[in-house]
């Protein structure tokens, strides 16, 4: 599938901030699934900092921003030809051990609740139980935007019974992590169809690492893996440390937000 | 040099400063208590609270004027951030902080105030309070006499005295303008007791009542004093001294340094500002309004100061 | 009864590399002593040297006691020592960039997987990066203890921050003032290249895109840190800026001071910060002494960061039992200096062992430092032993054990006279594009009689360490 990206975060200070520091995982990862055609990410009024290839094998640019400045738009343009690999990381470069992911952080940690969550879907078959965690969080968190907030944790979001896909994904890694299977969070994109299935453009999904496959994604939300409409930007142990755009801006400015993403498809 | 480092010198001697005007305050208070009971008793606590430059907060923890409220106001309590305790712990820590852009001179003139001044707070029953301004004077003296004995002539060196002569300055307009009332032309009742007290207690309270006689001799006048305060650049406290030395360390940076800032633009601004004048004009333009304008604008050039050196967003 | 090894007598006998000690001593009558000792103390609190001690109120200058009898080792005894400190050094170092790497020594098998990616201290942020020159720890502090004439353990190895070097160097400084005669009389190899070798050590760690003389900073956390005066110390003597983390920002690919001249490039940081306070936007978003946008600079090679984020993982008290394997597996070598026996109370038998000989064991956390959360079975009450057993068992991976070790003593001066005391000792090894190792350390002393916590924060003092030369 060819698919083409255009997201824009537009950043807004109520009064002028005097730096804006920024570490971005804005580019499609390399792996057999996505190919990139073209790519562009750029920062009004920013200059490029260092960037690097991570142990994860995502792609970090850092970007500063020299104030006084009230605006800054951060935009990302991109054409990516994508393959359907059924969830499957096949041909990532990295070199953090699956074994790293099995720390929890105060967002994915696991109560009592996403313990027995995870227990009810306990099997075997390490596949077949990747399998029924994700339907078993899918069951047990509905899809109702608004519901929940950036800082909801996996516990909180569970007891709601309600959430978006960060919760999803945040839960589904929490359960994971209870019965010892390497988990971790990946942002991304997705191609929202005109049956209206999917939900968010700027989409969010878990990785479950499974002997004999390496990593498989996993997305609760849809109840479904990984195919050819998703583009994967990178990952982290949560939604905070997997943010496709990090930052902090120096001043005594209030910030706010306002993205937008548009993921289109093209006849190939 | 950090700016970080630059601006914990430049309050190692703003704060020793204030240390020393707060001393002086004290000194006048004496005075005061002194004084048979006369019309103006109370309002001479009153502007003396507010020439400290923290009279609300008094009011709030005390309410009333009284001798020894205000005394304990002035010299130990940590509530008032220019009390001589707390100026004299906050020149030390910021020293503490920049140890080593120090001489051990200076560092000891600055640890033996703070170590003394807790042994003092330790006894504060016995303390007599004469004794206890003539010990702040004599520490701040020790750590001006460090610092121009010992360190070093660079931009350190010049970021204390950018402190030093900037919160004298302030501090005399502050206190003058506290007193402008009996030095407006009008109130040239000659000869009678209470307004040479009020000029004598104004002159003692910048150190300079001997100085001032011996600079000008014959009848005291509102006018003499005036130029005294403001515009004699013999007077080691008046505004121009000031702004001049204020001047001057600037220049040198800018020198040091190969680049101007607007600080230099600034200072010499409001020095020319100064040279031009008389104190017919500073009488024409009201003596009040002259000094609230040079109150601010001294704060302003201390803003500029802070943008261009001590900040480090330049 | 435990025999403890004296290391100044042997029987009767004076030992050798004391025997001059033993005259001078001989010669120091009570009152002169008395004068002596509030001599030191009043230069100590003049130039500030103080140790702020967690967790107690009083005096947050408190001086850290200063003993003026030396701790001596001869030559050769030092000759050795130094062959396996710089030998551990380079095997931690190693250890580092395997694990950050490939992991070679982890699918090797000779140390448990999980020990290390499951590590609190593992940081996948420096995954796939090797620091200039292939060096992690830039500054080893290894603590050693004596326990007999050839007898000398490890018992632990700090990679991140190891403080107390000022001490090394300020008792030097003291001793030197004070008895010059004894220096005379003594040839003690000297200390005080340190910090040209400290400063040496970090420029040549500088980033590849340094192209000019590169510029050092000590980034401390503040002046309310209890190893501030270190840190203003060492700037001093290196004659480099002492910064905080709003000294410093980071503009495009590189990291910035902020000085009265205007923004300056610095090339190599030497943070006496925890990992977690270095980079906001990488680790603690609440944390308000690091500086935003570092680690991006530091990964792709702007800046040179001292000791590399991450050099936790090798000095970690569960990973330290592989040191020796570390040694083996990198160098091919066996450990010139022992570890001492360790059970990980992780371990179903070593479990065992330790929770039926508590009374015998030191029992410590695994993350703990500076002596606290430690019991010394023999120095405890029935009482505090069984509510340290009950926390064993409620978390027993975070627990080792090891025998009480016999630590040598040294004469010290006491209230009495003069009397043996416990001491151990931290070198400080430096690792650059050499490996650098100044002839002596901080001894560390326990002035309460019998007490084996040499610590300062629970009542221990510093000596001056001296080496003899040949």
């Amino acid at each position: 599938m060819l698919l083409t990206v255009d997201h824009v975060t537009r950043y807004r200070y109520d009064q002028p901030v005097r730096a804006v520091v920024q570490s971005h995982r804005l580019t499609p990862a390399r792996f057999d699934g996505q190919k990139v055609l073209a790519w562009a990410v750029t920062v009004s009024g920013g200059e490029m900092g260092g960037a690097f290839r991570d142990g994860a094998g995502d792609w970090v640019q850092g970007w500063t921003v020299k104030g006084p400045v009230s605006e800054i738009e951060v935009r990302v343009q991109g054409q990516v030809e994508t393959t359907d690999l059924a969830g499957v990381l096949r041909g990532h470069r990295e070199l953090v051990p699956p074994l790293a992911y099995l720390r929890a952080t105060p967002a994915t940690e696991a109560d009592a609740a996403l313990q027995a969550l995870a227990a009810s879907a306990a099997q075997d078959d390490p596949l077949s139980q990747a399998h029924a965690l994700a339907f078993a969080v899918a069951g047990a968190i509905t899809y109702r935007p608004g519901a929940t907030h950036s800082h909801t944790t996996a516990a909180e979001a569970l007891a709601q019974g309600e959430g978006v896909c960060q919760d999803h994904a945040q839960a589904l890694i929490a359960c994971a992590r209870a019965l010892g299977v390497p988990a971790r969070y990946v942002a991304g994109y997705l191609f929202a169809s005109d049956d209206g299935q999917p939900h968010e453009a700027s989409h969010a999904w878990a990785e479950l690492h499974v002997p004999g496959y390496g990593w498989i994604g996993f997305d609760p939300a849809n109840r479904t893996c990984p195919d050819a409409r998703y583009i994967r930007l990178g990952s982290g142990l949560d939604a905070k440390e997997a943010a496709p755009i990090r930052g902090i801006a120096r001043g005594q400015g209030c910030e706010s937000l306002d993205v937008t993403v548009a993921v289109q498809s093209q006849a190939q | 040099m950090l700016s970080r480092t630059a601006d914990n010198l430049y309050w190692i001697a703003r704060y020793m400063e204030r240390a020393e005007t707060a001393a002086r305050l004290l000194e006048v208070g004496a005075r005061i208590a002194l004084l048979p009971t006369a019309v103006g008793y109370r309002s001479d606590w009153d502007s003396l609270l507010r020439a400290s430059g923290n009279a609300t907060g008094y009011a709030a923890k005390y309410g009333v004027p009284d001798q020894k409220a205000i005394e304990s106001w002035l010299f130990f309590d940590r509530d008032n951030p220019n009390s001589v305790a707390a100026c004299l712990t906050a020149a030390r820590e910021n020293g503490r902080i920049v140890r080593t852009a120090l001489t051990t001179q200076v560092w000891d003139a600055l640890n033996t105030a703070f170590q003394e001044m807790r042994q003092i707070t330790a006894r504060r029953d016995k303390a007599e309070l004469s004794r206890l301004t003539d010990w702040v004077m004599k520490q701040a003296a020790m750590v001006r006499g460090a610092i121009d004995g010992t360190i070093l002539r660079n931009d350190g060196f010049n970021f204390l005295n950018i402190g030093y002569y900037l919160e004298r300055g302030d501090a005399t307009a502050r206190l003058m303008d506290v007193k402008y009332y009996v030095l407006l032309p009008r109130a040239d009742y000659i000869g009678t007791g209470l307004d040479n007290d009020q000029w004598l207690m104004l002159l003692r309270a910048l150190g300079a009542h001997r100085a001032f006689h011996w600079a000008y001799g014959g009848e005291v006048t509102s006018a003499k004093i005036a130029h005294f305060l403001i515009l004699n650049p013999q007077s080691p406290r008046s505004l121009i001294t000031c702004v001049a030395g204020l001047n001057n360390h600037l220049t040198r940076l800018a020198k040091a340094y190969g680049r101007e800032t607007p600080a230099q633009a600034a200072s010499a601004h409001l020095l020319a500002g100064l040279e031009g004048l008389s104190t017919d004009h500073i009488f024409d333009e009201g003596l009040h309004e002259f000094l609230t304008r040079f109150i601010s604008e001294s704060a302003a050039l201390g803003a500029v100061i802070h943008d261009a050196y001590l900040s480090g967003d330049m | 009864m435990t025999t403890y090894f004296n290391e100044m007598y042997d029987g009767g006998q004076v030992r050798p590399p004391y025997a001059r000690l033993s005259d001078w001593m001989a010669s120091m009558p009570a009152d002169r002593r008395l004068e002596k000792q509030a001599e030191a103390e009043a230069l100590f609190r003049r130039i500030g040297i103080t140790f702020a001690v967690y967790g107690e109120g009083g005096d947050p200058d408190r001086l850290i006691p200063f003993d003026m009898f030396p701790r001596v080792f001869t030559g050769g005894e030092w000759a050795k020592l130094e062959r396996g400190i710089k030998q551990r050094a380079r095997a931690l170092n190693a250890f580092l960039v395997d694990v950050y790497g490939r992991g070679e020594i982890v699918r090797a098998g000779r140390i448990p997987a999980h020990l290390v990616y499951q590590n609190e201290a593992f940081e996948r942020a420096v995954v796939g990066f090797v620091p200039p020159k292939g060096v992690y720890s830039h500054i080893v502090g290894i603590d050693i203890v004596r326990t007999g004439p050839t007898d000398f353990y490890v018992l632990e190895d700090n990679c991140r921050t190891p403080s107390g070097v000022s001490y090394m160097l300020e008792s030097r400084e003291m001793m030197m003032r004070m008895f010059p005669d004894l220096f005379r009389e003594n040839r003690i190899e000297p200390v005080d290249r340190y910090h040209e070798l400290l400063r040496r050590t970090l420029a040549s760690v500088a980033p590849a895109k340094c192209e000019r003389d590169p510029t050092i900073v000590i980034l401390t956390p503040g002046h309310y840190n209890s190893a501030y005066y270190e840190h203003s110390f060492l700037a001093d003597l290196m004659g480099v800026e002492l910064v905080e983390g709003a000294d410093l920002f980071v503009d495009g690919a590189f990291v910035y001071m902020r000085t009265t001249q205007g923004p300056k490039r610095v090339d190599v940081i030497y943070r006496r910060i925890d990992d977690a306070f270095i980079d906001p936007l990488c680790f603690r978003p609440d944390s308000m002494l690091g500086i935003p946008g570092l680690m991006d600079v530091y990964r792709s090679g702007g800046v040179t960061i001292c000791s590399a984020p991450g050099a936790g993982v090798a000095d970690d008290k569960a990973v330290y039992t592989y040191v020796p394997e570390m040694v083996r597996f990198y160098l091919g070598e066996e450990p010139i200096l022992n570890n001492v026996p360790t059970w990980k109370c992780a371990e179903r038998d070593d479990l065992g062992h330790v929770l039926a000989n508590l009374g015998d064991l030191v029992v410590k956390e695994v993350h703990g430092s500076g002596g606290y959360g430690m019991l010394v079975g023999p120095k405890s009450t029935k009482a505090e032993i069984e509510e340290f057993r009950a926390r064993i068992v409620a978390d027993p991976g975070n627990y080792i054990a090891q025998p009480t070790l016999a630590l040598s003593t040294t004469p010290t001066f006491v209230e009495e006279g003069i009397a043996p005391r416990h001491v151990d000792l931290r070198p400080y090894c430096l690792v650059g594009e050499k490996i650098e190792l100044v002839p002596g350390g901080m001894t560390r002393v326990a002035l309460k009689d019998g007490s084996l916590v040499v610590n300062s924060s629970q009542g221990g003092g510093v000596k001056d360490t001296w080496v003899l030369a040949e």
